[in-house]
């Protein structure tokens, strides 16, 4: 039975399709060509003084210092950021699923909180609390002896202090996620295992973690993704300085194109960033793959 | 043996606390930059500049607030905002009809779609802020309230959540109506919409607290103060007032506190809802 017309169906799906089209994929295909051309300013102005220069963008942006620093810095972000996240989250989200007093219910709130609020705001709020003469963290540290820290002057520095930020900021929906994966694991398997005489970190070790090994794949494609398009702290407390150290590849093709007004050469810099991850992303699932056919 | 049984409930308490300890430890570090943002707002700006910081305000004032909206334009970017979260709620019923056809109806094509819909989930921002912006300025969009919100309005991930959520309804339900003679978008409305209630607070949730911190694109599209959003307005103090955190953290307070107080009263469907996804 269809009680239908076959135009029903388009009719729904019509308005969010065409603008996924117009703002999702067709973007691509522009980015793509202009990645080819000079378009800047003046070529927005009057599409006549674009022209195409092949591959000389891809050419350049491989010898521009700063994108290459910008790499440097995207990579300093995921190796120290990824494994913090994963720790710090499954670290509360164990913490948490272990403790059986009501109290506990209310720490998931705690620690989901940074997640929801503006990245603006909460970035003013810790450029404030970095402050070297007024901020709270070099006068908490000053009450205990510890000299000052130049947390946002310094350039290794300044993207641990970035770092914390946004791990700060990232641990609630992770920890949210280990948390129902943790919930889904059948409680007849710990009490065989205590049975057996294991300890409690021998339970972890080779119940708890092998079986959370999906959710744990999961989270780290998703928080390598969001690592490696790293923009608003650093564009809101560091603005990119001091001289480049914190700057991400995003951060530099948003500079590039809208500050610079080199629509052609961001694209193109955004295009290397895309089959960056793209390759992370299959490299990842190739070795989760292996890992599962043993 | 009885001995051990107790000693070995003793250890599992003693567990218990340590946990307890750590977890509580660990919140207030992670609550220690909300409470002094929201402490530092009530001070006056010569209490904040003092070396030796005061913990509770010593002079409590709301004049920096007072100063937000007199002397800078927050009013106005607050109108902003709230016309980017309307807009945003008018988003969410597209993805909600797309979810709908994706889960109830057979046509062509249907399973390309779906596919091609989740596809642009990969599609990094950053490659398509620049065309998009490109494609706006061609319609003639950019620096209009339009422009602000048409990027951003749909979303692939949300379309998926709604189909997977409608896909649950049972079709008998929906041939009943049908037979009464409802018409489709009736079903939608008046049937399917209140069923679908569960997924759609978190949504509205989600979506609220996306469209109250959208900043990416107020930024990119916004020249003119008169369009900027708080976020970029916050920004701009930043830029503006470096040196007087009493204001930034007025500010900051200003777009934090409605969003967290919006939490709490609705936490129990924002965490459900990764439940609710299937998001394991």
């Amino acid at each position: 039975m269809k009680s239908y017309s076959k135009t029903t169906p388009y009719l729904f799906i019509g308005p969010a399709l065409i603008l996924l089209a117009l703002f999702s994929l067709f973007p691509i295909v522009v980015a793509l060509v202009i990645s080819f051309t000079d378009i800047d300013l003046a070529g927005l102005a009057d599409y006549s003084n674009i022209s195409f220069i092949g591959i000389e963008n891809y050419l350049n942006i491989f010898k521009d210092p700063i994108f290459l620093k910008s790499i440097g810095n995207t990579i300093f972000y995921v190796v120290f950021g990824v494994p913090l996240v994963i720790a710090c989250s499954l670290g509360i989200a164990l913490l948490i699923n272990f403790g059986t007093a009501r109290i506990f219910k209310a720490f998931r709130l705690v620690f989901y909180m940074p997640s929801i609020t503006n990245v603006v705001a909460v970035a003013v709020v810790w450029t404030y609390l970095y402050n070297p003469q007024f901020g709270l963290f070099n006068y908490l540290l000053g009450l205990v002896g510890i000299p000052a820290i130049p947390w946002l002057q310094d350039p290794t520095i300044a993207k641990g202090s970035l770092i914390a930020l946004a791990v700060w900021r990232a641990i609630g929906v992770n920890m949210i996620i280990f948390l129902a994966a943790l919930q889904g694991i059948p409680k007849t398997y710990y009490e065989a295992a205590q049975l057996d005489g294991a300890n409690n970190w021998k339970q972890l070790t080779k119940i708890t973690i092998p079986l959370l090994r999906y959710a744990i794949f999961f989270v780290s494609i998703t928080t390598m993704i969001g690592w490696i398009q790293f923009f608003e702290e650093p564009f809101v407390m560091t603005k990119g300085g001091p001289l480049d150290s914190t700057t991400s590849v995003a951060l530099f093709i948003y500079r590039n194109g809208f500050q610079l007004s080199n629509f052609g050469y961001a694209a193109a810099g955004s295009f290397v960033l895309f089959i960056a991850i793209i390759i992370i992303t299959m490299i990842q699932f190739r070795l989760q793959k292996k890992d599962t056919d043993f | 043996m009885k001995t051990k049984v107790s000693d070995a409930k003793k250890a599992y308490k003693m567990q218990q606390w340590i946990a307890g300890i750590v977890l509580t430890l660990g919140g207030l570090l992670v609550a220690i930059p909300f409470i002094w943002m929201i402490l530092s707002a009530f001070k006056p700006e010569s209490e904040v500049l003092q070396l030796t910081p005061t913990l509770w305000p010593e002079t409590f004032t709301a004049e920096n607030f007072i100063y937000l909206f007199e002397n800078m334009n927050f009013g106005v970017y607050l109108k902003n905002t709230i016309i980017v979260v309307l807009c945003s709620f008018v988003g969410l019923f597209f993805n909600a009809m797309a979810g709908y056809a994706f889960a109830k109806y057979k046509f062509k094509g249907r399973d390309k779609l779906f596919y091609l819909v989740l596809a642009t989930m990969m599609i990094p921002g950053q490659v398509t802020m620049i065309p998009v912006y490109l494609i706006l300025n061609q319609m003639g969009l950019t620096n209009t309230m339009t422009g602000v919100v048409l990027p951003g309005l749909v979303g692939a991930f949300s379309i998926f959540l709604f189909r997977q959520f409608m896909s649950t309804i049972p079709d008998e339900l929906l041939e009943a109506a049908r037979l009464d003679g409802a018409s489709e978008f009736r079903v939608f409305m008046q049937l399917i919409l209140p069923i679908s209630k569960p997924i759609m607070a978190v949504q509205g949730i989600l979506t609220f607290i996306a469209g109250w911190n959208s900043f990416l694109w107020p930024l990119i599209i916004a020249n003119d103060e008169s369009l900027y959003t708080l976020s970029v307005g916050l920004s701009l103090l930043k830029g503006q007032y470096g040196g007087n955190f009493a204001l930034q953290m007025a500010g900051s307070t200003f777009m934090v506190v409605p969003i967290v107080i919006i939490f709490i009263i609705f936490q129990k469907h924002i965490i459900e809802g990764y439940t609710i996804s299937g998001m394991k």
